[in-house]
C-alpha cells in the first residue's frame, strides 16, 4: 500500500503541511481499508439497535420517531416566558426547555446582594413556587416534556414543578421531562456551584432514589458535556470528562444502596455541537459504546435500557460570532447536521444573534426552522446512521473511545472525578485548550469567517432583544407581597425541617424540599437553610 | 519601569471564565503582571484588590448584562479611593447602546466577542501608565 504519510511531491502538493481538527487532531490525507482493519463490524460497530450502538440505540433511527426539537428559552419574568413558549409550542416545537436566570441558579432571591442587575437576565427568574404556577399557567405538563436546565439547587426547583404538575391533575407516574442536576461539570467548567462537592453530590442520588419510586418516567439527570466544551475543552475532553463524570454519578448511586438498572435507565446525555463536523459525529458514535462497555462490564447493568446512552445536543454557542451575524445561521445548520448524522436524541439550535444578546423571538424561530428543514427536506433521516462503514468516521469514533479510556484510566487512578476536580486536573485540561485554541485564532492556524478572515467593515447593525430593568422590579413586589401573604410559621417550620434532614446522613432530601416548596418558601431561603449545614464551596482559580 | 499590573476580574453571579482566563493568560505572556481575582466579585471587593494589589488596569469580564449595574458602582468606588488614574476595560457581551453609557462614566475600552488578543493588549500598552507605588 502507498503510504499516505508520504511527503507530498509536486503533484500532490497541499495547502498546508498538516491538516488538523478544530480540537487539534491530526488527520490522514485519505482513509483507506487499511484505517479500520482493527474494527470488527459485529464487535466494534453493530447494527442500529444492537450492543454497543455505535450506530444508535434504536433499530429504526429517525425512521421511527425524530429526535425531539427542544428550543431552550428563558427571560424576564415568569409572565414573559409563558408567552414564548406558548409562541414556540404553536411554531411546532415538541418540549420546552427552561432557561433559569443566575439568581435562581445560584440559589439567590432578587433581593440579595449579589442579584443586583441580573434578575431575567440570562433567563427567567423564579423565585418560588408561585413564580412556577405562573410559567406553565395554560400550558398542561402531562401533555409536554419539560428539560431544566438547573443544578445546584435543582432538588427545589423540581419539587416545584412537581407540585405545579400536581396541582394541575398530572400523574406523577406518568409525568416526564428532564433536570439537568449535574453539579461536575459546574465544578469543572460553568462554575454555578453552590455546596461543596459532596453534600452536591447527595443531593443528586437523593434526586435518583426518589424519582425511582415516585416519578419513574422523568430524567432525572442530564450529564453535560455541553458547558464543559464552551469552556474551551477539545472534543476529545468533552466526551472523556462527561462520560466519566456519568460514571461517577453512576458510581455514587450504587454506594448510596441503589440497583444500578433501577435508575441508571434515567441518566441521559448533553453534548455540544462544535464546528467540526466529522469530529462531532464521531464523539456522539464513542460516546454510545463507551456507555454502553462501561455498564455492562464495568457496573453489571443487565437491563439494555442500562446500556443505552440518550442524548441532548445544542449546537456550540462559542462558535457563534458577533461579526456577520447571519453567518451564524450556516454553522448552526452545520453544527445540527452533525448531531443529527450522530443520531441525536434530542437537539436544541442557536439563534443567529447569541453573540449579542439573548435571542429575539423571530432569531429563534428561524433557528427552530433550520432543524425542520433538515428533518424533512434533507433526506439525512431517511436511512439510520447513513456514515456507518466509512472509513474515515469509523477510524475516528474508534480514535476517540480510545483516548476517552485514557483519560478514564487517569482520572480512576486519582480516584475518581470528585477527587481530579478536587485537584483541579479537569480544570487544568481544560484551560490549556481553551488558550491554545485562542493562539492558534491569532496566528490564523484557525479561520473563524469574519473574525480573523473575510472581515467587513462598517457593519449594519442588528436589531437584539434588550432586557430592562423591568423584570427585577416585577419580581421585587411579587417577593414582597409573598411575604406577607404566605404563613410566615409554616416557612420557618419546613426550612428548620430541611436542616434537619441535612444534618443527617440518612434522610432523603427530596421530602422536606416538597413541604418547603408548598408552604412558599422562597429558592435563596431552601438554599441558605442548606448552606448553613454544608457551607459554600470556593474554587481556587486556575489561569 | 516596572511591569504594568493588572486585576482581571469577574464580577456578578455569572460563571462563564472562558474569557477572562484566556485574557489573563494572553496578558501576561504579553509581558504584564496579571492577577485574577477568580468568580463573583463584588464592586467593593475588585476595588480593594487593585488597591492591594497596586494596579494600573482593572479588567472586567461580564456575560450576564449585569454591566450597567456592576460598572457604575466600581468607577465609583475607584474616584473614593483615589484611583481613577486606574485604566478601566470591559470585555464580554455588551449591547452597543450600552457601549456609549460605559464610555461616559470613565470605562476607557469595551471589548466584544471576536476581539483579537493582540487589540487589547496593544489597547493596554498605549492607555495604561505604571505608575510607582502608592
Amino acid at each position: 500500500m502507498k503510504s499516505v504519510a508520504e511527503p507530498a511531491s509536486k503533484a500532490t502538493q497541499e495547502r498546508a503541511e498538516s491538516f488538523t481538527t478544530i480540537s487539534g487532531r491530526r488527520i490522514e490525507r485519505v482513509y483507506l481499508p487499511a484505517s479500520v482493519a482493527d474494527l470488527d463490524y459485529s464487535r466494534d460497530i453493530a447494527d442500529p439497535g444492537e450492543f454497543p450502538y455505535t450506530r444508535g440505540i434504536h433499530p429504526t433511527g429517525y425512521r421511527g420517531k425524530l429526535w425531539t426539537m427542544r428550543q431552550f428559552a428563558g427571560f424576564g419574568t415568569p409572565e414573559e416566558t409563558n408567552e414564548r413558549y406558548k409562541t414556540l409550542l404553536s411554531a411546532g416545537g415538541t418540549g420546552l426547555s427552561v432557561a433559569f436566570d443566575l439568581p435562581t441558579l445560584m440559589g439567590r432571591d432578587p433581593d440579595h446582594e449579589l442579584s443586583l442587575g441580573e434578575v431575567g437576565k440570562c433567563g427567567v427568574n423564579v423565585t418560588s413556587l408561585a413564580d412556577m404556577e405562573t410559567l406553565f399557567e395554560g400550558i398542561a405538563l402531562g401533555d409536554i416534556t419539560t428539560s431544566m436546565t438547573i443544578n445546584s439547587p435543582a432538588a427545589m426547583i423540581f419539587a416545584m414543578y412537581l407540585v405545579v404538575a400536581e396541582k394541575q391533575g398530572a400523574s406523577l407516574k406518568t409525568l416526564s421531562g428532564t433536570i439537568q442536576n449535574d453539579i461536575l461539570k459546574e465544578f469543572i467548567a460553568q462554575k454555578e456551584y453552590i455546596f461543596p462537592p459532596r453534600p452536591s453530590m447527595r443531593l443528586i442520588t437523593d434526586v435518583f432514589a426518589f424519582c425511582s419510586k415516585d416519578v419513574p418516567k422523568w430524567n432525572t439527570i442530564s450529564v453535560s458535556g455541553y458547558h464543559i466544551r464552551e469552556a474551551g475543552a477539545t472534543a476529545l475532553q468533552e466526551l472523556a470528562f462527561t462520560l466519566r463524570d456519568g460514571l461517577e454519578y453512576v458510581q455514587w448511586g450504587v454506594d448510596a444502596g441503589l440497583d444500578v438498572d433501577d435508575f441508571v435507565p434515567r441518566l441521559s446525555f448533553f453534548f455540544n455541537a462544535h464546528s467540526d463536523f466529522f469530529e462531532e459525529i464521531a464523539k456522539y458514535r464513542a460516546a454510545r459504546q463507551l456507555w454502553a462497555h462501561a455498564m455492562r462490564e464495568r457496573f453489571g447493568a443487565k437491563s439494555d435500557r442500562s446500556w443505552k446512552l440518550r442524548f441532548h445536543t445544542q449546537t456550540a454557542g462559542v462558535s457563534l460570532t458577533a461579526q456577520q451575524p447571519y453567518n451564524n445561521v450556516v454553522r448552526t445548520a452545520l453544527q445540527a447536521l452533525s448531531a443529527v448524522l450522530g443520531g441525536t436524541n434530542s437537539l436544541h439550535t442557536n439563534s443567529l444573534d447569541e453573540a449579542l444578546a439573548l435571542p429575539t423571538a423571530e432569531a429563534a424561530t428561524l433557528a427552530l426552522r433550520t432543524q425542520q428543514i433538515i428533518a424533512h427536506e434533507s433526506g439525512v433521516t431517511n436511512t439510520v446512521d447513513p456514515l456507518g462503514g466509512s472509513y474515515f468516521v469509523e477510524r475516528l469514533t474508534k480514535d476517540m473511545e480510545d483516548g476517552a479510556l485514557a483519560y478514564f484510566d487517569q482520572i480512576d487512578k486519582m480516584g475518581g472525578m470528585v477527587e481530579a476536580i478536587e485537584r483541579g486536573f479537569p480544570q487544568k485540561e481544560i484551560a490549556e485548550s481553551s488558550y491554545r485554541f485562542q493562539q492558534a485564532v491569532e496566528r490564523k492556524d484557525k479561520l473563524i469567517v469574519g473574525v480573523n478572515v473575510h472581515i467587513q467593515e462598517n457593519e449594519p447593525p442588528l436589531e437584539i432583544l434588550y432586557i430592562d430593568e423591568s423584570a427585577s422590579e416585577k419580581q421585587l413586589a411579587k417577593l414582597e407581597r409573598l411575604k406577607q401573604t404566605r404563613n410566615a410559621g409554616a416557612v420557618e417550620r419546613a426550612l428548620d425541617a430541611l436542616r434537619t434532614a441535612a444534618r443527617s446522613e440518612r434522610d432523603n432530601l427530596m421530602p422536606p424540599i416538597l413541604d418547603a416548596v408548598r408552604a412558599y418558601a422562597t429558592i435563596g431561603e431552601m438554599c441558605d437553610a442548606l448552606r448553613d449545614v454544608w457551607g459554600e464551596y470556593e474554587e481556587v482559580p486556575i489561569i | 519601569m516596572r511591569k504594568l499590573r493588572v486585576v482581571i476580574a469577574k464580577p456578578g453571579l455569572d460563571g462563564h471564565d472562558r474569557g477572562a482566563k484566556v485574557i489573563a493568560r494572553a496578558l501576561r505572556d504579553a509581558g504584564m503582571e496579571v492577577i485574577y481575582t477568580g468568580l463573583r466579585q463584588t464592586p467593593e471587593q475588585i476595588v480593594s484588590a487593585a488597591l492591594q494589589e497596586d494596579a494600573d488596569v482593572i479588567g472586567l469580564s461580564i456575560l450576564s448584562g449585569a454591566h450597567n449595574h456592576i460598572a457604575p458602582k466600581l468607577m465609583e468606588l475607584l474616584k473614593e479611593k483615589g484611583l481613577d488614574d486606574v485604566l478601566v476595560v470591559i470585555g464580554g457581551i455588551i449591547p452597543d447602546v450600552d457601549i456609549p453609557k460605559l464610555k461616559d462614566i470613565g470605562v476607557r475600552g469595551v471589548f466584544l466577542p471576536g476581539t483579537p488578543m493582540q487589540d487589547i493588549i496593544e489597547f493596554i500598552n498605549t492607555n495604561a501608565r505604571a505608575h510607582s507605588a502608592r
